[in-house]
């Protein structure tokens, strides 16, 4: 489809993918060119900043209003809890539909995957009332904390990961567990001595990307979480900016440099084992 | 024999499932507790569900046959309380009037109006003194202008001032004493106070409540509730209420709170579909999310599509470098971005407008996210922005399984460019990627995070009874009609947005199934 270019060719191929880089990757270097201007103003920015400083760096620690080391702990906390938790349960779920043959597995696939289709934001209202009625009798659990919070994203466990593991562990031989079976293991100790370290690829995927879904999640964050100190990074860094008086562009642009950082490393080890743990549980085509 | 032989197989039994057992019990233990917690209530359907929950539970721990199911009970119990339940309760709730102002059941309202209570023109007020026994169980002594009255085990009675069990230990004129129970100081009495604060002394014909730190009051019930005729009577003004579509409503249409859920059948639908001040932001909501959705992932495609083909070129150098960076915008959280350009597209100190006046002199301040107009193009530049490098990927990808034996066969014949585009390209890139496509559709349909941050819905629509914007999208239209409105939150109005927009999506999903038969490829691999 290609051949060698003239130079012209050269030029405004190259030329033309330059400016799409410089599209990309300009919002990225404007926030962090502002992360490090000493001033607040957003018009006197430049791309360099003329005297770089950390001063927005140490305001965003010790702010009593924004408590964004509060946010980041809270997004941490509840994205690796949640993740550790839905690997736990959808690849339970996932092995017992790839080994087991019971009535209602091929009903229960489908429909795993017909639930999908309704995403859980829809039914705010009623996800709201229901934690809200469950914080009157587990006060722990209600309105307001990261428990019932955290309950929420595990309704979503069960679902597309609980596909994916299971087309992974389908290509495992069963001949391993039936030599286990023969020295007397139990299913569960099958899965849990030989089949699990097998399934790393999988598993690290699936915690993965529960960790992105989880850690941007803003819609019942928002809805769930009522004071400062417990919000996560999404709904905290929204209310950094939408002040229209007490706009704290300078630490804005610090406190978005340090919430992409975590996210940045999922992403990067994703990459890796998102193509080695899919490629080998895909579902055909 | 027979009986040690049982035990024997009990005792087995159970320190071979012993933590199980534990754990069954445990659960049964808080179901429970949830049920006598709930029917304390009222709330009788919501309490017998725990106990359904663990019987199944129990029952599938328990059985042999059911053994493959345990493994999916924690995944399963999730779905069922937080997927499942929310989306029935939703639909429910779409056909009731709950909301702001009808947030209780009837009986929960009826209930409040009969505990109301007020004071009446002939009131007494009393002095009166706490005390306590060693136990903590309260006694009051009650001191009207008349009489003296003793409240101990939920009983008032009178009683002298020369009762002898009144001992006065410093001759101050107030008991320090009282049998077995000893004055409170005052702050000892501000520590009961919430318990007291929740008597009502029933005293001849009269009821005592508390009015002050030191004072109690005779008061009287405020309403009177008759089952009949489904009528609330205040007994203070003598105006009757009739219980109509979820409020007490007097006959001059004062309607007194709170108010309860009741159900409307079809209303809110109707309500959207006919009634001009909802109506006509919703269909305006409802246009644009669609226009949105078509319009964003067009150009996403377009662009990240153009990426692909210059970055596919084996003769391109540094193809690499660049793919990184125009990876950038998918490997950055798209709640910080999306901040991030609201405050560059801020009208007055955006980087933006910066650039524009710098190129195109004054006046070419743009009201980006301020003019209706300009928001909208906003917000489809900004997905654009975040969109492109997902379909540059998927296209790379896509592009790959064409073979370049076709491109020399057309090239052989003279076909151009573009007809190679056209006729090759784009038929055998759309085959794998339509159901991404249509996948990226329902995505930006209920793409509430892009919205909310850059706009928050937009330049408000002037004129709606109903909070919308002229960026607002279904999703978000719909998180501000049930926690934003000014006028309360209408939940089940809400709820009926949110039970339009599963059928919409429910039913893209459907041609998209059909069309690219997953189904049944997945149905074979079950």
């Amino acid at each position: 489809m290609y051949s060698r270019h003239t130079l012209l060719g050269s030029v405004w191929r190259h030329g033309i993918v330059l400016l799409l880089c410089a599209f990309s990757v300009f919002p990225a270097l404007w926030i962090a060119s502002a992360s490090f201007n000493a001033t607040n103003n957003m018009q006197l920015q430049q791309l360099i900043p003329p005297k770089p400083s950390f001063t927005h760096y140490r305001e965003l620690f010790m702010s009593e209003r924004y408590q964004y080391g509060r946010w980041l702990f809270n997004s941490l906390k509840i994205s690796l809890l949640t993740s550790a938790l839905t690997v736990i349960m959808a690849g339970l779920g996932a092995y017992a539909f790839s080994r087991f043959r019971f009535k209602g597995r091929r009903v229960g696939l489908l429909s795993l995957l017909l639930i999908q289709m309704f995403p859980q934001m829809l039914a705010i209202v009623a996800i709201f009332l229901l934690i809200l009625s469950l914080g009157d009798i587990f006060p722990w659990a209600g309105l307001n904390t990261h428990t019932g919070l955290i309950l929420v994203y595990l309704g979503g466990a069960m679902g597309f990961n609980t596909w994916l593991m299971k087309g992974y562990f389908d290509t495992i031989p069963r001949s391993l567990e039936e030599s286990a079976k023969v020295d007397g293991a139990t299913p569960f100790q099958a899965f849990y001595l030989i089949i699990l370290p097998l399934a790393r690829p999988i598993l690290a995927t699936i915690f993965v990307l529960s960790f992105i879904t989880a850690y941007s999640e803003l819609f019942i964050a928002m809805i769930l979480l009522r004071s400062n100190s417990q919000f996560t990074l999404a709904v905290g860094m929204n209310l950094l900016i939408s002040n229209r008086y007490d706009n704290r562009w300078g630490m804005f642009a610090a406190g978005a440099l340090i919430a992409a950082i975590p996210f940045l490393i999922v992403f990067v080890i994703a990459q890796r084992s998102l193509v080695s743990g899919l490629t080998r549980g895909s579902v055909k085509g | 024999m027979g009986g040690s032989t049982s035990s024997i197989m009990i005792w087995g039994y159970t320190a071979k499932h012993g933590l199980k057992i534990l754990f069954l019990g445990i659960l049964c233990a808080v179901s429970v507790y949830v049920f006598v917690f709930l029917i304390g209530k009222g709330l009788y359907v919501p309490a017998v569900m725990p106990l359904i929950g663990s019987g199944l539970i129990s029952y599938i721990f328990l059985s042999e046959k059911r053994y493959p199911i345990r493994w999916l009970i924690p995944g399963l119990l999730f779905l069922a309380v937080m997927v499942v339940y929310p989306i029935g309760y939703t639909f429910v709730s779409s056909f009731t009037n709950v909301g702001t102002g009808h947030m209780l059941s009837k009986d929960q309202a009826i209930d409040h109006f009969l505990e109301r209570s007020y004071t009446p023109d002939n009131a007494v007020a009393y002095n009166y003194t706490a005390f306590a026994d060693t136990s903590g169980d309260l006694a009051l002594i009650l001191e009207g202008a008349d009489q003296m009255i003793l409240y101990v085990d939920g009983r008032a009675t009178d009683i002298a001032r020369s009762d002898p069990r009144l001992v006065d230990e410093d001759s101050d004129g107030t008991p320090d004493r009282f049998g077995n129970y000893s004055r409170l100081t005052i702050p000892e009495t501000v520590q009961r106070l919430s318990v007291i604060e929740d008597y009502r002394i029933q005293y001849k014909d009269t009821i005592i409540g508390l009015e002050s730190l030191t004072k109690f009051r005779t008061r009287s019930s405020q309403y009177s509730y008759d089952p009949d005729s489904e009528t609330m009577t205040d007994l203070r003004t003598g105006m009757v209420y009739t219980a109509w579509e979820g409020i007490f409503t007097a006959p001059d249409g004062e309607e007194i709170y709170p108010g309860y859920k009741v159900g409307v059948g079809p209303r809110n639908f109707v309500k959207l579909l006919t009634n001009p001040q909802i109506s006509g932001p919703f269909a305006k909501v409802f246009l644009w999310t669609f226009i949105y959705a078509t319009l964003t992932v067009l150009l996403n495609f377009a662009l990240g599509l153009f990426t692909a083909i210059l970055l596919n070129d084996p003769f391109l150098r540094f193809r690499t470098v660049y793919r990184v960076l125009a990876v950038v915008p998918y490997a950055l959280p798209a709640f910080i971005t999306i901040l991030v350009w609201r405050g560059m597209l801020n009208v007055h100190f955006g980087v933006i407008n910066d650039i524009f006046l710098a190129l195109f002199g004054s006046g070419a301040r743009i009201p980006w996210l301020q003019n209706a107009m300009w928001a909208k193009i906003s917000v489809l530049l900004v997905n654009l922005w975040l969109g492109y490098p997902y379909m540059m990927l998927i296209s790379l990808g896509a592009l790959q399984s064409i073979p370049g034996s076709l491109y020399e066969a057309a090239r052989v014949d003279g076909a151009t460019w573009w007809q190679r585009f056209w006729t090759i390209t784009l038929p055998l890139l759309l085959m794998p990627l339509a159901p991404l496509l249509i996948g990226a559709f329902a995505f930006n349909f209920n793409n509430f995070t892009l919205i909310y941050l850059l706009t928050e819905g937009g330049p408000a629509i002037a004129g709606a009874s109903t909070p919308a914007g002229a960026t607002d999208i279904l999703i978000s239209y719909t998180y501000n009609l049930a926690f934003a409105g000014e006028r309360g939150n209408q939940l089940g109005l809400a709820a009926a947005v949110s039970v339009l927009i599963f059928l919409i999506v429910a039913t893209i999903s459907a041609v998209n199934f059909r069309m690219t038969g997953t189904l049944e490829e997945l149905s074979k691999n079950v």
